[in-house]
């Protein structure tokens, strides 16, 4: 991956190597803020510039850091940005950082931003780096929004707060599903997000660790 | 004592770790495919818990916390923008010791949970806990309770999902959702089945 060319690296994690649906990374903080279009486009915003900034430091002092502490240096790097980027969503977005509440600083063992600044960063250079940073936190965000845009417009009738099929409580004709703001369905449409991503792109899907032996009854019949 | 037994139910299955919060779900899904790995790592993760809550407690609430460094002279200090810096600090640092001690003493038990001491370090479930934690104010007792359940909670949910998995895998699966699909779908049943305990409270 080292000569790979800078439009690889940022478009890639998108949808052929999508960390979330591929590499199962990322997967821990992202789920719980996904029931409204707001919150998560911040999410995605704190942690797009988290995972960039990330492997940018990384990579810049990667011939400087001893092999054997790698993992505390990389954790205090990741761990400072997102206080940075803790206190200015405290600062200026202070109501969606209390709906957001814990996960800010979940960011911190989100496995993208680890997994790319041990797997990406210490091996390539700062620019490529950053680029990488970028479109693994555009994948995440992909995969994100994309529960995010169902839980909100099934579970509320709205998108980004702005109601657009009228629920019935307030005199209009749609029946929220209420599920769908509850936990277990962002697992639901992760799964078939899933599904569907690997039917587009059937390279993706898994072998079997069983093989199911065909049927040899014919003969009975 | 009510208090406590209500606060440990709450953190075990209404409040789950795994399938309420979303909380360490690398983990949760990558090493889940056998029953004695799942049990491992559980049983580590509940260690780790119960060490590392009450221990971010005292901290905060002796040194980050507003006003808490009174007893050095300092009443306005407040450091509390330090805590994620130093709760991710103490984690990796106690998993550290913990795995010198038990390699040391209980060599068995360093057996058993060894490969995966190190990996706990980055699951969220440690961090969310101890963050849960400073949120909700608890004393140090409640955080010791808390941070037992928390981990048992999490512990049930990555036991039963191997047991589903290692069933589920001799199974007819269609071939998109094979693997990582038919996973997620299995814990968001799961995860339906944990909010029947929702209504309960002591």
């Amino acid at each position: 991956m080292a000569d790979a060319s800078a439009k690889q690296v940022l478009f890639e994690p998108i949808f052929s190597n999508n960390p979330i649906a591929l590499q199962i990374l990322g997967i821990c903080s992202a789920l719980a803020v996904t029931t409204s279009m707001n919150v998560t486009l911040v999410m995605c915003a704190a942690v797009i510039a988290v995972s960039a900034f990330a492997n940018l430091a990384v990579s810049l002092v990667r011939t400087q850091i001893p092999g054997s502490i790698r993992i505390i240096v990389q954790m205090t790097i990741i761990a400072s940005l997102v206080i940075v980027v803790d206190q200015v969503l405290k600062a200026y977005a202070y109501e969606i950082s209390k709906q957001l509440s814990v996960f800010v600083g979940l960011i911190i063992t989100n496995c993208i931003v680890m997994g790319r600044a041990e797997g990406f960063a210490m091996k390539n250079g700062p620019w490529l780096s950053f680029l990488d940073g970028v479109g693994n936190g555009l994948g995440y965000s992909v995969l994100l929004i994309f529960v995010a845009f169902f839980r909100e417009l099934l579970g509320a009738g709205s998108l980004f707060g702005v109601s657009l099929m009228p629920v019935v409580n307030e005199g209009g004709w749609y029946i929220p599903n209420g599920l769908l703001l509850l936990p277990p369905s962002a697992f639901f449409i992760i799964g078939l997000a899933i599904w569907g991503l690997r039917t587009w792109k059937p390279e993706q899907v898994e072998e079997p660790e069983y093989k199911m032996s065909r049927h040899t009854v014919k003969e009975a019949f | 004592m009510e208090h406590y037994i209500s606060l440990i139910l709450k953190a075990i299955f209404v409040e789950n770790m795994a399938l309420a919060f979303f909380l360490g779900m690398c983990t949760f899904l990558a090493i889940s495919k056998k029953i004695e790995a799942a049990t491992g790592l559980g049983i580590a993760v509940i260690v780790v818990l119960t060490i590392t809550v009450p221990v971010n407690n005292l901290l905060y609430n002796t040194i980050l916390r507003e006003g808490a460094l009174d007893w050095a002279g300092l009443p306005n200090v407040d450091l509390s923008f330090l805590g994620l810096l130093t709760y991710i600090g103490v984690i990796a640092a106690l998993i550290q010791i913990m795995e010198m001690i038990l390699d040391k003493y209980i060599p068995a038990l360093y057996a058993a949970l060894g490969v995966f001491l190190p990996l706990i370090t980055v699951n969220c479930a440690i961090l969310g806990a101890s963050l849960f934690m400073v949120e909700r104010d608890y004393t140090f007792g409640e955080s010791v309770v808390y941070g037992f359940g928390a981990g048992v909670g999490w512990a049930l949910a990555i036991i039963a999902l191997a047991g589903i998995r290692e069933k589920l895998k001799y199974s007819d699966v269609p071939e998109g959702l094979r693997g990582l699909g038919i996973t997620f779908i299995t814990v968001g049943l799961m995860s339906l089945g944990f909010m029947s305990f929702s209504g309960i409270s002591l």
